[in-house]
């Protein structure tokens, strides 16, 4: 900062308490006022995508757990889709309406820690202290059904893990009543707070045109007045069967995308218990010997199970030569897994389109023009994981 | 504190050691530093349902230069790696550090071109916390344990990794 | 109905960028001469009929010590999808592995920018014409792009040694 420029240049992070994690932005200032905002991201390259090329199909899957690391089953459905997608796997009824499930779970996790880590960035301290109340809840269901509290890998390529848990349906149950009376306590504190509105209303705004070419995807494309949904437009895991609604804004702005995520969460509990009302039975992996593992229970008694176990932990199975885009929707935006096989067992290519690096790239355009303070609201309503920008 | 200079290798400081101990160790506030997947464990440690206050450490300092305990939090990338050091140089003495789940440790199952291969390669390491993610039980069992070697410390110890001798 | 519009599309305006159409688990790509891929996107942004405005990703590839690698080592996939007909197709371009380059499209989209920039850090692909192509991901001090074949995953520049007895090598 020399004293004859007539602007201020400005760090904020990688260390910052409101960039929700390690982001830096690179803030120039005149007075108040944000001249130019520049992200500098990298400062959590795990180099995700050039490990996942070095395992097997079966073995990239805990790779991608640790991206989206609030959601961490989308992600993992995501990946299977796209290799089922590949290797043409067809995929039980009942499987499909769990992922379901939990894929909508995932969604609440995810808009439970931005809603409460927001409110927190915005001077609303107690609001992350509900809303992690809340999601504990949600991590003894993952816990149930995966046996861990984050990194679960319960979805596998051709079905699930295990099977659901005896009180699957009862838990769930629980944990939907649990979100329905916390999601009445936020919107108590924060949709009608007065200090709430004025730090968000007008706050971040983007047009439908800018949005769309900027590819912003989620709440934020949502937020500015575009009705689409990858669950409506290009349905996957049948989701085609479920009812529900797709909340669009009209502003553009912090406060329209807050609203979304609240309705969100309010859809998802009803696709939740959509799922539950109408679970079919059936078996928890599809039949598919040589591709999809079998069943831990035959693998201890029968003797082709056991022999296609052992050939699929060691060499895996072989791709085609092709490459397969699936993209699902998850609680930022369109998550997409492109695949490319080379004919070996492991897979030549795997990217990620992460949903959070592309809609953070439009924080320039949200900041640039408006007052400085703005800036931390701007972020947070971004909703980003920094392990899925950089990867 | 600066006592310590003053004071010849004779003289033997229990109770004072003591006092001070008590204090380091019921008003430890850590550095409110995320990285990655663990940070939200540790979030979830400050939380409500598992409620570290009950140690006396509710207070999360985003300035390094109040903070007296660094979670190292997730993957330390080679691009954050410099900016780890600079917070942990920039943290008074004296100062403690978790090393919180598997990648912070040893890489974890990050074993590539982006990814330090442990915290420890470029600060010092108190308590290593395995898993991946550690539950917040494992975070606070790992807090305790850090605890106890509070307790046997004395104002009188060398530390050379804090960047200065004492005495 | 979108894929015959889009047959139409090419077979009538770029008859002569189009090298192969290709389908593959219900997902049509065409690969495209890399000098044409600037005009393409530009005419699809414009065709009212089209509706394609999203530019869902631009990746890359490397095909180096596979068969695939005859026509062009590298490969650059722009993922193109159409909102109002909910509609994805992939235009690629395959590049030779002596300076690849291909010519920027920031212009058409701003999210371009840092995808562009993506692929360049990560596949040390050029892009002519893009306001600020540098690194965006990796460590400055890090020399190559970690996604092409040649590159070691556990490639290591020992920089943080300083209670190492014997510092590590750089393992290639």
């Amino acid at each position: 900062m020399s004293n004859t420029s007539k602007t201020v240049t400005l760090n904020m992070g990688p260390q910052h308490p409101s960039t929700h994690g390690v982001l830096r932005v690179i803030l120039e200032l005149d007075g108040e006022t944000v001249v130019k905002a520049e992200p500098v991201l990298g400062y959590l390259h795990t180099g995700i995508e050039k490990t996942m090329e070095s395992k097997l199909y079966y073995k990239v899957l805990p790779c991608t757990d640790r991206m989206d690391y609030l959601a961490p089953m989308s992600n993992n459905l995501g990946f299977c889709l796209a290799v089922e997608k590949l290797m043409e796997i067809d995929i039980p009824d009942k499987v499909q309406w769990v992922r379901v499930c939990l894929a909508e779970l995932t969604r609440i996790n995810s808009h439970l820690v931005w809603l409460g880590t927001h409110a927190l960035d915005l001077g609303a301290m107690s609001m992350l202290l509900y809303t992690f109340r809340d999601r504990e809840s949600i991590m003894d269901m993952y816990e149930a059904v995966g046996g861990q509290r984050m990194m679960t890998t319960y979805i596998r390529i051709g079905g699930l893990a295990m099977d659901i848990p005896k009180d699957f349906e009862k838990d769930i149950r629980n944990v939907i009543k649990v979100i329905n009376n916390g999601l009445n306590d936020y919107e108590t504190l924060l949709t009608n707070n007065e200090i709430f509105i004025n730090r968000t209303k007008g706050v971040g705004v983007l047009t439908a045109d800018e949005a769309i070419n900027l590819s912003l995807s989620g709440p934020m494309l949502r937020g500015s007045g575009i009705k689409h949904d990858l669950r409506k437009a290009n349905p996957y895991s049948s989701y085609e069967k479920f009812d529900f609604e797709v909340p669009v804004g009209e502003n553009g702005d912090a406060y329209d995308r807050y609203l979304i995520r609240v309705e969100e969460i309010r859809q998802s509990i009803r696709i939740m218990e959509q799922t539950l009302d109408g679970m079919p039975e059936g078996p928890y992996r599809a039949h598919v010997p040589g591709i999809v593992m079998p069943p831990k229970e035959d693998v201890l008694y029968k003797m082709e199970s056991m022999i296609f176990h052992f050939k699929l932990i060691t060499e895996g199975f072989k791709a085609p030569v092709g490459s397969v885009y699936q993209g699902i929707e998850s609680g930022k935006g369109e998550m997409g897994f492109f695949i490319s096989g080379d004919g070996t067992n492991k897979p030549h290519r795997v990217r990620v389109r992460p949903p959070s690096f592309i809609n953070l790239a439009a924080l320039p355009k949200m900041c640039e023009g408006n007052m400085f303070s703005d800036v931390v609201c701007a972020i947070g309503s971004i909703d980003i994981v920094l392990g899925e920008v950089d990867r | 504190m600066g006592i310590e200079e003053k004071i010849p290798d004779s003289i033997i400081l229990t109770s004072l050691d003591k006092m001070v101990n008590w204090a380091h160790k019921r008003s430890m506030w850590p550095l409110g530093f995320g990285l990655a997947c663990c940070a939200i464990e540790m979030i979830s440690t400050f939380g409500p349902h598992f409620d570290v206050a009950r140690f006396g450490m509710e207070v999360m300092r985003p300035s390094p230069r109040q903070a007296d305990l660094m979670i190292v939090a997730g993957r330390v990338s080679h691009k954050m790696a410099p900016v780890v050091r600079t917070l942990y140089e920039q943290m008074p003495n004296p100062k403690w550090v978790i090393s919180m789940g598997a990648c912070a440790s040893c890489g974890g199952v990050f074993n590539n071109y982006a990814i330090v291969q442990g915290v420890d390669r470029i600060i010092p390491v108190d308590v290593y916390i395995p898993g991946c993610p550690p539950r917040p039980e494992q975070l606070l069992d790992g807090i305790l344990t850090l605890f106890k070697q509070v307790e046997k410390e004395s104002i009188k110890d060398d530390h050379p990794e804090w960047g200065r001798k004492l005495v | 109905m979108m894929e015959d519009k889009l047959r139409e599309f090419f077979n009538n305006n770029f008859k002569d960028a189009v090298i192969k159409e290709d389908k593959f688990r219900g997902d049509i790509s065409y690969y495209l001469k890399p000098e044409s891929i600037y005009d393409v996107c530009e005419a699809i942004q414009a065709d009212a009929s089209l509706d394609v405005k999203f530019l869902s990703d631009i990746t890359s590839l490397d095909w180096l010590n596979h068969v695939e690698e005859k026509d062009g080592r590298f490969e650059v996939v722009y993922n193109l999808y159409s909102i109002s007909s909910t509609y994805r197709f992939f235009l690629k371009v395959r590049l030779d592995g002596e300076n690849p380059t291909v010519k920027s499209i920031v212009d058409l989209w701003d999210s371009a920018n840092w995808m562009e920039r993506e692929v360049f850090d990560m596949m040390g692909i050029n892009f002519e014409g893009h306001p600020n192509l540098t690194k965006i991901l990796t460590a400055d001090e890090l020399d190559g792009h970690p996604l092409r074949k040649d590159f070691p995953l556990t490639w290591e520049q020992p920089k943080f040694t300083w209670n190492l007895d014997d510092p590590p090598e750089v393992i290639k």
